[in-house]
């Protein structure tokens, strides 16, 4: 179809103030997503994307505001289609980089079907889900990721559901791509929005965000001060699994199961500590450090899984461009004519 | 009577070498002006197949041709079940043919199932030709007989030629290296020979087309060569068939025809569309009876471009439809009434977010599942008002296998230069069905200029600007420098685009959605009378059963009533005329197979009108006759 020729955009030249848009930002003062839209904003240069190249697509929930508030293309659109409407921009264009923004409501329950199949797809998109365990919008329900017991408007009586983890749900789909962030580290959070769109696949980022009003200090064992360098294990490819403070504590294999052990304790070294491999196929490892929660586990945080397979989208490219080299019809008028016709004079 | 076709089995000699057309002995020949053949049998005996190559090598023959396929729900229903029974109706005419035909002048039944589910489809005095090998026993009792139809003189108002097909097809394919099921599966070509004596059509085309279907294989090309041959020698030696039918070529415009069924003709007018907006198709669909043939179609064709996406369920399909729309491709999706209903919310975010989007509804018997492999007429409310808040889309409706072509073409059209969801209904009658089609000059279509943001386009872009005569937005894609916009489905400020909450600006919005539907009536053909322009009864339909309400009009104003058809194509808005359309007539009988749905729609927009109507819900088409006695009624009640 006929574009508009504009001049391209210089990327070089945008800074993180280039791709705020002129909409007054509307969350909760105090809320966690004030922090993800920065580091989006700050990431963002650093990418190498031309503005115009990127969509920021959306379902509904506090999150999906989120493409508002950005200069680029944005679709905010329903509850939990988010991911099927990035399939079909990402398809239609695949020169676009698409991201997906999502809550756990969003992405877990109402739109678990479209977030499972866009993983198992592998198709080039990159999913955001803010996870804060709770459903903000709407007010105040518990989530599939909300722990069980607890009291919200809609669980009096504490909820008797077993809470999903994003990131076991994630690699059940065989994501190839699983990162886990928070939002009280901006720093983070950027490095990590770049990796994922360095990933050629579904890149699947999950932020532990903080809902101040209806679940404030959910992940508090995770982010707050006195207990941060015990349960945050930020895991770095091809490193060992250090953490705490000084890097004396880490983790090791035991039977099939991971355990924290000190270094010098026991006759620990650094030797006996597992080795960060993102890039293993198998999920096993990676599966064990999704599950880990504190207070007997730290936290795993950082890119967990991040396999090269083949995209949907890659696929669908050379099966078009290689139907098309062999084609024999090629246009509409040698489709009438195809097969059995015959002339009425 | 058995004894003697099981003797002439005996003797049947294969003459493979003779020449074919002309072997017939002096036979009684009948001219007939159109005729309706049934074929009947279990859904693994090939019906399907049978009937279709008998209408081909009838189209050759240039008569003109209308198709009723009609299988059951199931795969493979248990055989010799009532359940499994499936059938194919041809009517051939060299007169102008408009339907499948109400009723068989000759039925092929290949089981007693076959018999006691299709009889009532044979006109009295009609031909029954039966596979005799088939009625005994526990097939009888599996198709709830008591006592054999061909003995107890239940079938004494029908002309019945008990042919042993099975076992003569046994005789005749002696000595090929197949097995005996795999022998016996070639009987509905033996049925078919015979049919083509009857018909006096040469078998020469088919021979050739199981050479071709079957060349991989060189023993099914002999079994099934042999069994057609025996199966015309046959009823050429038996002499028991009293005379043969002579159905003339059609008098129809000269141009290059081909055969199109109308799940087909949509998917080619929907490339059609594609390929002079100069984009690739993108098409999202969930596998639904009657739909699917649209997504196999599609799905062949990724030389030419076409993204024909499987989704994981309806809302998926629709949703990535409307992604790929706001990424600037012309975007499908289609379904039947289940998944139209799952399919809602998204079709409101569409026209919320004024993207270019097509839903094809190829209706079927509902609510709910329903009858999925009948038709029905009755998803019109759904199309017209099925989404939450005020959610105006343009409805239209295709009224033939062919014409599915013309109007999947002018819903893309519509779509993209209006900007809007765009609901094209056919139905399962018109999917499946088929005829021969004049296959038109592309170039002779119209023209389709989407939205495209005019020269001069104010940066930042303002998503909801509107071209001041259609109202529509303008379509701005990402990948585009200078244009980046955010659009939602959250109330937008008029022009700006932000969210709006404003009462004033929702009116205005709601107004403007509203009026800008309205508008494309400006550019609408008007609606066309068929028959008489004025006077007693109009029949209005639309859809599906133009065949049928076409034939009923022609029918009774060649014997001299004053009759019109209105056939709407058009359903939202209605053509600008339609008002003084229906003033012409002093009544107006709304013909529609489900229970007034279009009758209440024009009612409530035309209240001044003496209306009447017929209405059906069997899953079935209408009856010709059954449209004429309402029709004479009304002429002369």
């Amino acid at each position: 179809m006929a574009e508009r020729a504009v001049e391209a955009s210089d990327n070089a030249t945008l800074t993180k103030d280039d791709f705020a848009s002129d909409q007054i930002v509307r969350w909760c003062p105090g809320c966690g997503d004030y922090a993800i839209l920065s580091a989006m904003q700050k990431a963002l240069p650093d990418m190498g994307l031309a503005r115009e190249d990127l969509v920021f697509v959306s379902g509904i929930g506090c999150a999906a505001r989120f493409p508002y508030y950005l200069s680029t293309y944005g679709f905010h659109t329903i509850h939990g289609r988010g991911p099927a409407i990035a399939t079909g921009v990402k398809l239609a264009n695949p020169k676009l980089s698409v991201w997906e923004i999502q809550g756990d409501g969003d992405a877990l329950a109402i739109g678990g079907n479209h977030f499972i199949h866009a993983l198992r797809r592998n198709i080039d998109i990159n999913i955001l889900l803010f996870n804060n365990e709770i459903y903000g919008l709407t007010k105040g329900q518990y989530s599939p990721t909300s722990q069980q017991g607890l009291i919200t408007r809609s669980t009096p009586y504490g909820s008797l559901e077993r809470p999903f983890s994003a990131g076991e749900v994630a690699l059940g789909a065989q994501a190839t791509f699983f990162a886990r962030t928070i939002d009280t580290n901006v720093k983070l959070m950027s490095a990590i929005f770049s990796e994922a769109e360095q990933h050629r696949g579904t890149s699947l980022v999950e932020v532990l965000q903080n809902c101040i009003i209806y679940n404030d200090k959910t992940h508090a064992l995770v982010t707050g001060k006195e207990h941060r360098d015990d349960y945050q294990l930020h895991l770095e490819h091809g490193k060992p699994m250090l953490f705490g403070k000084d890097s004396s504590k880490g983790l090791r294999l035991k039977g099939l199961g991971l355990e924290v052990v000190t270094l010098g304790e026991d006759g620990v070294t650094e030797a006996d500590i597992l080795v960060h491999d993102a890039r293993d196929p198998n999920p096993t490892l990676h599966q064990m450090l999704v599950r880990m929660r504190p207070p007997e586990m730290p936290m795993a945080l950082g890119v967990i899984r991040a396999v090269a397979a083949p995209t949907y989208d890659q696929e669908l490219a050379s099966q078009l461009a290689d139907s098309q080299a062999r084609a024999k019809i090629r246009s509409v008028k040698d489709l009438l004519h195809s097969g059995e016709t015959w002339e009425v004079s | 009577m058995h004894d003697f076709f099981r003797q002439a089995a005996s003797v049947l000699p294969i003459r493979e070498d003779a020449p074919l057309a002309m072997t017939s002995t002096a036979k009684k020949k009948v001219e007939l002006d159109r005729v309706v053949i049934r074929f009947a049998g279990d859904s693994g005996d090939g019906m399907q197949l049978t009937g279709s190559q008998f209408t081909y090598t009838s189209a050759l023959l240039g008569n003109d041709i209308a198709t009723l396929p009609d299988f059951p729900a199931e795969i493979r229903a248990p055989q010799g079940t009532l359940e499994g029974v499936s059938g194919f109706q041809v009517q051939i005419g060299a007169v102008d043919v408009h339907t499948p035909g109400d009723e068989a002048d000759v039925l092929v039944a290949m089981n007693p199932a076959a018999l006691r589910s299709n009889l009532k489809w044979l006109r009295p005095g009609g031909h029954l030709i039966v596979d005799l090998d088939d009625f005994e026993g526990k097939n009888l009792k599996r198709a709830g007989y008591d006592v054999d139809p061909l003995a107890d003189g239940s079938l004494d108002a029908y002309s019945v030629t008990p042919a042993p097909i099975t076992s003569l097809t046994k005789e005749a394919l002696k000595g090929v290296a197949l097995s005996t099921k795999g022998i016996v599966r070639c009987k509905n070509m033996f049925a078919l020979g015979l049919v083509y004596w009857l018909f006096n059509r040469d078998p020469e085309r088919t021979l050739a087309f199981i050479e071709e279907k079957f060349r991989k294989d060189d023993a099914l090309v002999e079994a099934n060569s042999k069994a057609l041959l025996a199966g015309y020698n046959y009823a050429d030696t038996i002499e028991a068939l009293p005379s043969t039918f002579e159905v003339a070529p059609a008098r129809i415009a000269p141009g290059i025809y081909r055969h199109i069924a109308g799940n087909q003709a949509t998917a080619w007018g929907l490339l059609a569309a594609a390929e002079r907006l100069e984009s690739e198709l993108f098409y999202a669909s969930y596998p639904i009876t009657p739909a699917s043939d649209i997504l196999h179609e599609l799905s062949r064709h990724r030389g030419m471009g076409v993204v024909a996406f499987q989704a994981e369920d309806e809302i998926a399909a629709v949703c990535s439809a409307i992604g790929a729309s706001f990424a600037g491709r012309l975007a499908v999706t289609a379904s039947s009434g289940p998944g139209i209903a799952l399919k809602g919310e998204g079709m409101g975010l569409a026209v919320m977010a004024e993207l270019p989007l097509v839903i094809v509804d190829v209706q079927r018997a509902g609510p709910s599942t329903g009858l999925p492999t009948k038709t029905e007429q009755a998803d019109l409310n759904i199309a017209l008002h099925g989404r939450n808040g005020e959610s105006p889309c343009i409805v239209l409706a295709a009224s033939s296998p062919a014409q599915c072509f013309e109007a999947a073409y002018m819903a893309a059209k519509l779509a993209v230069e209006h900007m809007t969801p765009v609901i094209l209904l056919t139905d399962g009658y018109l999917a499946n069905g088929t005829e021969p089609w004049r296959i038109p000059n592309l170039d002779s279509m119209p023209d389709i200029r989407p939205q495209v943001p005019p020269a001069g386009t104010v940066v930042p872009f303002q998503p909801y600007l509107r071209d001041p005569e259609k109202l529509a937005r303008y379509w701005a894609l990402p990948g585009t420098p200078g244009l980046e916009h955010r659009i939602g489905g959250l109330e937008k400020e008029d022009v700006g685009g932000d969210i709006s909450y404003d009462p004033a600006n929702h009116q205005r919005m709601v107004d403007l959605r509203s009026e800008k539907v309205a508008r494309v009536a400006d550019v609408l053909p008007p609606q066309a009378v068929r028959g008489e322009q004025h006077g007693k009864v109009l029949v209005v339909g639309w859809g599906g059963t133009q065949g049928s309400l076409l034939t009923a009009v022609i029918e009774l104003e060649a014997a001299g009533e004053s009759v019109g058809l209105a056939h709407f194509q058009y359903l939202n808005p209605l053509p600008s005329n339609t008002e003084e359309v229906l003033s012409r007539f002093e009544h107006i009988l709304v013909c529609e197979l489900n229970s007034g749905q279009f009758a209440r729609h024009l009612k409530s927009m035309f209240p001044n009108h003496r209306y009447h109507q017929l209405n059906k819900v069997q899953g079935l088409p209408f009856r010709v006759n059954e449209v004429k006695d309402r029709i004479m009624e009304l002429c002369h009640g």
